[in-house]
């Protein structure tokens, strides 16, 4: 006899599979590797530093899904990608403090404000990074040499500092290849900038390392190579035309393009795909307006890195790309007009 | 300019579901046996329900005329046995909705013979007297859309029609009625584009195949009759290839203008089963009586593509071919746009060109939705190239109007495709077709403010 009652459900009835959370869980195992050679080149400190943003990210998210009454949203990862997105941008031996606050800050101010995830204009861990470094500029811009011999057994004092002192940094700091070459006029060559032979923030060292993890998301379909394809290629462009023009003055394209966290951010940050425009064809101009405000912030701006603000920036101008530039609706002649 | 033809012998976007159509694309079409009640609603096309002419108690030989057509987008209805008119009432339909209905009891130990009307010699027939035969048989899209053909085919004021597409795409997965059509009844097939061609105008037709199905391109390419001006294109296999305007794209690389028809670019497409279906029964002046059927899905025992009297009661379908116990959904027609049938009682009817049986496990929905992450996988998919991540959240926001005014809502054909490749698995046709449904309301009310 055939059953009474049958389910009912409109289509489409069979799925694709896969979901947004086993996307998010991938970009955590391609960060893997930028933690290890994380902790490999810098130490005991880097490992407390991502470990404490992370823990604050999750931590915050929970938190405040309890207190909205909401089902917590800890289990979707994205919490803890910025978490390790936060804990790789900073110097390695950052209070654990500021950390803290770096990781609270992402979620509650980056994301939560907007609605959760989804519906945040900005990347998370970045909204983070520019606010510690508006609020501890000394801190932030304080590096630390990489392969110490004593990295696995001593944590500097830095790190340990209590909540709301002064940090008192050690005295050995290392330059970041991009203040040297700002400041000093000293470039570092690219061999060692690839394999991460240098100073700098926790996980912007290791390119090859970057570049892999970025190779293994777009091979699963789960990150637009577009948005690295155009950011690196603008950069490349832009600072190559100016090194043809005076290479007395302006540094080798493949410095600009290993050095600091470009890599890092044209990876896994320009790519978050809530912050970043929905079209091909948006994704070029995306990518691009991050390509070449970098080099310019680099290379004319007072800073010595602009990855940061430029990936801001355009996180900003992002829903504003989609609104200019659609898809042509099939059968209508023009894209429709903005809104 | 023929070098700079970048024309790709498909459509943009689309996507590639599993085809699972190996378990019955190799099974001959095989005769159903006859239920012993038929059930038949009169609102199973587009268009005005057809007028019953029969009484209770009434004797009908099977092809007998049982009810007309009320109006030009109408059909009549042909008794699918020989039997007994038992009742006159409501009969249930897949939309929930009632429907005038009639009941026939099948004579038990009748040949089935079927009765024959005038026929219609495709050479000196005019296109009008074809049109009329086509609706007097009272064929509808067989594809699905059960909209009556001969409108369809009506070539409007003005207008002319160069190209006639035969639709033999057969996109939607596990479906493989017209592949068995294609392979077994290529006569009707081709004597059924000799009809079309002459009540179009068209110089030509073209069979337009996905590549799963090259057997069916090959046999049909190979008994293309001399004197017809047929040809068949082999097309790569996408989905929603079978779609009118994703198919006339795909064969002619042009696309039909939004909210236009197919004509506008000098085209009719016809689903290849409905063109068989006119081959088969103008030169008799017969009316349709059965269909072929493809049912089968993990819950199903005896898969197949099955000769189906229109009007057998899907329950006595199930009954037939053997279910598993733990069947939790039936789909009529195909996974990406069959509909959920809430209710055995419901019969076969013209447009069912598929019975899917799927069990718990098979059913693939999540029950975890996420919130969109702008992957643009949707975007990526959708073949009429909208946003669909973007009306999702208007839909959320109940901005039906700014969706269709702003963002082209009204073009969603509601393929699913987007829905099909979210991985935040957010219903988002679900929510177009809900969306679209306010949007004509609106618009109605609107119309009528405006004549008050
Ligand atoms: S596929 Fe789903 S999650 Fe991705 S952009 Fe579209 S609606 Fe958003
Ligand atoms: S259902 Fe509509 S929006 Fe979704 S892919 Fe199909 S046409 Fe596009």
């Amino acid at each position: 006899m055939l059953k009474k009652t049958l389910d009912i459900s409109s289509s489409p009835h069979i799925y694709k599979g896969g979901s947004t959370n086993q996307i998010m869980k991938n970009v955590v195992w391609a960060l893997l590797p930028v933690v290890l050679f994380s902790v490999y080149s810098f130490g005991l400190n880097a490992l407390l530093v991502i470990a404490m943003a992370t823990i604050a990210s999750v931590l915050t998210e929970h938190v405040l899904c309890r207190l909205s009454k909401k089902e917590s949203t800890v289990s979707d990862y994205s919490a803890v990608i910025t978490g390790l997105l936060l804990g790789l941008t900073l110097p390695p031996s950052f209070p654990l403090w500021m950390a803290f606050i770096g990781g609270v800050i992402g979620i509650a101010l980056g994301k939560y404000i907007f609605g959760g995830l989804g519906y945040n204009v900005f990347n998370p861990a970045l909204v983070a990074r520019a606010v510690l470094q508006a609020a501890f500029p000394v801190a932030i811009t304080t590096w630390h040499p990489a392969f110490l011999p004593n990295r696995f057994s001593t944590i500097s004092s830095s790190v340990f500092t209590w909540p709301f002192m002064e940090p008192t940094f050690d005295a050995v700091s290392g330059a970041t290849p991009l203040s040297a070459f700002k400041f000093d006029g000293v470039t570092t060559s690219t061999a060692e900038l690839a394999f991460g032979q240098i100073s700098g923030s926790a996980g912007e060292t290791c390119a090859v390392i970057i570049v892999l993890g970025g190779l293994y998301l777009i091979a699963r379909n789960m990150m637009n190579w577009r948005i690295p394809a155009a950011v690196l290629l603008s950069a490349f462009v832009l600072s190559g035309v100016l090194y043809l023009i005076n290479s007395e003055v302006y540094p080798s394209p493949w410095f600009m393009l290993f050095s600091g966290g470009l890599m890092l951010g044209a990876v896994f940050m320009a790519t978050d795909m809530v912050s970043s425009p929905i079209t091909p064809l948006g994704l070029w101009v995306y990518g691009g307006i991050i390509g070449i405000l970098t080099i310019v912030i680099r290379i004319w701006g007072g800073l010595s890195e602009g990855v940061m603000y430029s990936i801001l920036l355009a996180n900003a101008i992002s829903p504003h790309i989609d609104t200019v530039i659609k898809n042509r609706v099939y059968g209508t002649k023009r894209k429709m007009k903005a809104a | 300019m023929a070098l700079f033809n970048l024309h790709k012998n498909t459509f943009k976007h689309g996507i590639h579901p599993p085809e699972s159509k190996d378990e019955t694309n190799g099974l001959p079409i095989r005769q159903f046996p006859f239920a012993p009640v038929i059930i038949l609603p009169m609102a199973q096309h587009i268009g005005a329900p057809s007028q019953i002419m029969v009484r209770e108690g009434q004797e009908v030989q099977r092809g007998q005329l049982l009810a007309k057509a009320t109006g030009y987008v109408s059909v009549p209805m042909h008794a699918p046995v020989s039997g007994t008119v038992r009742k006159i009432a409501n009969v249930p339909t897949i939309s929930g909705k009632m429907s005038t209905g009639i009941y026939l009891e099948a004579f038990p130990s009748s040949t089935q013979e079927i009765l024959e009307g005038k026929p219609i010699d495709p050479e000196t027939a005019t296109p009008e007297e074809i049109l009329q035969g086509i609706q007097n048989a009272g064929i509808v899209g067989l594809g699905g859309a059960a909209f009556p053909t001969h409108v369809k085919l009506k070539i409007p004021e003005g207008k002319k029609c160069d190209t006639l597409i035969i639709n033999g795409v057969e996109c939607e997965p596990y479906l493989t009625t017209d592949h068995r059509v294609m392979l077994e009844q290529e006569n009707d097939i081709f004597t059924g584009i000799k009809y079309l061609l002459k009540a179009t105008g068209a110089q030509k037709a073209i069979i337009g195949i996905e590549a799963n199905k090259q057997d069916a391109a090959d046999h049909l390419a190979k008994h293309i009759p001399n004197d017809l001006p047929v040809s068949v294109q082999v097309l790569p296999v996408k989905y929603p290839q079978g779609a009118e305007k994703m198919l006339i794209t795909s064969i002619m690389g042009k696309e039909i203008p939004s909210g236009k028809l197919p004509i506008e670019a000098g085209v009719v497409v016809v689903n290849v089963a409905t063109t068989a279906e006119i081959g088969r029964l103008l030169p008799h002046g017969r009316g349709i009586q059965e269909r072929v059927i493809t049912i089968t899905g993990p819950g199903v025992k005896k898969k197949g593509n099955y000769l189906i009297p229109v009007g057998t009661p899907l329950r006595f379908v199930l009954e037939q071919v053997g279910v598993d116990e733990e069947i939790s959904e039936v789909y009529m027609g195909g996974p990406m746009m069959g509909v959920a049938v809430s209710n055995l009682n419901i019969s076969i009817v013209k447009g069912t060109s598929g019975i899917l049986v799927f069990t718990k496990k098979d059913v693939g929905r999540s029950p975890t939705i996420y919130p969109c992450i702008k992957c643009g996988a949707c975007v990526d998919a959708c073949p009429i190239l909208l946003n669909p991540s973007k009306l999702g959240i208007l839909a959320k926001f109940e901005a039906y109007n700014e969706m269709a005014s702003d963002f082209n809502l009204m073009d969603c054909f509601e393929c699913g495709s987007c829905s099909y490749v979210c991985p935040s698995h957010i219903p988002l046709v679900q929510y177009f077709r809900l969306s679209k449904r306010i949007v004509r309301k609106r618009e109605a009310e609107k119309k009528e403010e405006v004549h008050a």
